[in-house]
């Protein structure tokens, strides 16, 4: 049982604040993924629960037990680095055994779980060779390998894949989720790849400036944006936002269009919808089209509406030209609605 | 200008350079040292050999390299370890261990022979403290192991500094996620720098080592400012016979000898701590 509870963490470096009072709680085995462009603090928050660096302030509890005070080696952890951080003096089979001879395990048993990790990761063949005879994608397989050996409660991912190619990417994201899942670990994984937290994670904590802006499930935090930035940072093309002014006590005026909304006393809004939560034809949104682009199995049509930038996924029948005008329904039970003051959503 | 050449054209003046002021001499001793009146003979070293005084000059040189080298070896490891680590004043502490560097080494001598003179620090120290009521002859002809300490100390202040900016520099190749991979995997300060800094700074330890080495065996001025002909060395010997006993040929054989040894050391080294090309950093 490994539930981590980051209570109330902050971290400043001199002047500039790094992490505001984070609040984070990851129950056993669950598979967290921090998500955020880079400045975030996502990697900072990774450091402070594996204990490479110390809290300004706030609590890290690990199952039950607090261990900010603890360095590294007591908290039960193994991590994954960015650049994999395979020892270069040491072979393959060292380099995966180096926690278990920390731990002082018999040689049969370091045998054993080195064997069985570099079985799951694939990479058995390479155990007598060194950091400097392998690929990016093999030392990759080597650092993972040398996490699970250790049989540790929680593993910490520091963006492990942003190193490899595209293709190796979505080779070894596959493979991971499997193998995380089989070892009941509970894991913490810092990417700045949507697509990437989207695939692996069951919950997502959106990351922004120093807070979380949200955490919940993939889905939920794609069909329903806390707040304003994680919609335009999830998704590819992002959510589209147009202020909305109040026309009735719960209806909203949007480029021109009157849209059922949320009773609110504010006299401005902002609407949102996903590109793809548009329908062409009927009631809708005037767009001016201005760029077509056909992507196979749909077609994304950037236009113009209301003077602001709009875009939309159409079925990839649709005949649409650039210059055309269009219609676009959007989906009423898609729409979202935000507080152009606190930009959260209502 | 032909592309290729150029660069050999740019190395040119500086081979000459060598070949002229160090590889002909070089050849000018190593033919003294093997011939006699023009004929080859190897009498040089068994004249060397010979004397009462080698085998003691050679013992003496042996062990102050045994002792001084290990010692300065700790001593940069542990300063270099401490520099390297800290956040601030790093520059201000690495200049402060470099100060003895800047000395030559005949100065150093002169500057301990002002702390263990009969009239020295030391002395004034003592007796101030009332601990003696007369000054001690430190350095007398009796006292032979005070002349190996305070030479080993000496050197000891004097070189230890060359082998910690070296080691310096090779730990700051050293990635620092080398050590936070090994914290998080278990490893104890010490076990972190047993596990993760030795291996990983073998090519330095190798560069100081032999460096120290090769220079301990050419100790002179130290030694002949606080010993005299007390502490006979190999090379105070050399000197000896070239200056002193004014026999060229016997000189020549002495400094072919220290030049073999220094040779021999550096092969040493460079097998023991030869870094295999698949597991350089």
């Amino acid at each position: 049982m490994a539930e981590i509870a980051i209570k109330g963490i902050a971290k400043r470096f001199g002047g500039f604040t790094a992490l505001h009072q984070v609040d984070l709680t990851i129950s056993d085995q669950e598979f967290m993924v921090l998500l955020g462009a880079s400045g975030c603090g996502k990697t900072t928050l990774l450091r402070i629960v594996a204990g490479l660096e110390r809290p300004s302030q706030g609590e890290v509890w690990i199952g039950g037990r607090r261990v900010d005070h603890l360095p590294p080696r007591e908290r039960g952890i193994a991590m994954v680095f960015q650049n994999y951080a395979v020892f270069p003096h040491l072979t393959v089979f060292e380099n995966i055994a180096f926690g278990l001879r920390m731990k002082k395990l018999p040689q049969q048993e370091v045998e054993r779980r080195v064997n069985r990790t570099a079985e799951l990761m694939h990479i058995e063949q390479l155990l007598k060779r060194y950091s400097g005879q392998l690929s990016g994608g093999q030392r990759q397989r080597v650092a993972v390998a040398r996490a699970l050996a250790m049989e540790p409660d929680v593993i910490l991912m520091d963006e492990p894949l942003s190193n490899l190619d595209a293709l190796l990417r979505l080779e070894m994201r596959a493979e991971l989720k499997g193998v995380l899942a089989a070892s009941k670990t509970t894991t913490i994984y810092v990417t700045h790849d949507q697509v990437e937290a989207m695939s692996l994670a069951d919950r997502i904590a959106v990351m922004h400036q120093g807070r979380i802006v949200q955490a919940a499930s993939p889905v939920e935090v794609y069909r329903n944006p806390a707040a304003r930035f994680v919609g335009s940072f999830i998704g590819n093309p992002p959510m589209n936002f147009i202020p909305a002014t109040k026309a009735a006590n719960d209806s909203w005026t949007v480029a021109g269009l009157t849209l059922p909304g949320p009773r609110s006393d504010k006299q401005k809004l902002e609407f949102a919808i996903r590109p793809e939560d548009v329908d062409a034809g009927g009631e809708g949104l005037h767009a001016t089209v201005r760029v077509v682009e056909p992507l196979g199995p749909h077609t994304l049509v950037t236009c113009d509406v209301a003077g602001g930038l709009f875009r939309a996924i159409l079925d990839s029948n649709a005949s649409v030209q650039v210059g055309d005008d269009l219609r676009l329904a959007p989906k009423p039970d898609r729409i979202r609605w935000f507080d152009p003051e606190t930009a959260n959503a209502l | 200008m032909h592309g290729k050449a150029l660069p050999y054209l740019l190395l040119m003046p500086a081979t000459l350079f060598l070949c002229i002021f160090f590889l002909y001499p070089f050849a000018l001793v190593a033919f003294e040292a093997v011939t006699r009146d023009g004929a080859f003979t190897l009498d040089n070293f068994r004249t060397m050999a010979g004397s009462w005084k080698f085998p003691v000059t050679v013992r003496n040189t042996v062990l102050l390299a045994a002792i001084v080298v290990p010692i300065q070896l700790t001593m940069a490891l542990l300063m270099a370890s401490v520099v390297s680590r800290l956040e601030t004043g790093r520059g201000a502490a690495l200049y402060v261990f470099a100060i003895p560097l800047g000395i030559s080494d005949l100065a150093a001598g002169l500057i301990w022979l002002a702390i263990f003179d009969q009239s020295g620090f030391l002395n004034t120290l003592l007796s101030s403290l009332g601990v003696i009521d007369r000054p001690v002859m430190f350095l007398g002809y009796q006292s032979k192991l005070t002349i190996f300490i305070a030479v080993a100390l000496a050197e000891i202040w004097r070189a230890t500094a060359i082998m910690m900016v070296i080691l310096v520099a090779g730990m700051g190749l050293i990635p620092k996620e080398y050590y936070e991979a090994a914290e998080v995997f278990g490893a104890s300060p010490w076990q972190r720098f047993v596990r993760v800094t030795l291996p990983l700074l073998r090519p330095s330890l190798q560069t100081a080592i032999i460096l120290r080495v090769i220079l301990a065996f050419e100790v002179f001025a130290v030694v002949a400012a606080l010993g005299g002909t007390n502490l006979p060395v190999l090379m105070g010997e050399t000197y000896n016979w070239q200056f002193t006993l004014q026999d060229r040929n016997v000189a020549a054989a002495s400094a072919l000898l220290i030049l073999a040894i220094s040779i021999a050391f550096t092969l040493f080294f460079l097998r023991v701590l030869r870094v295999p090309k698949e597991a350089r950093i």
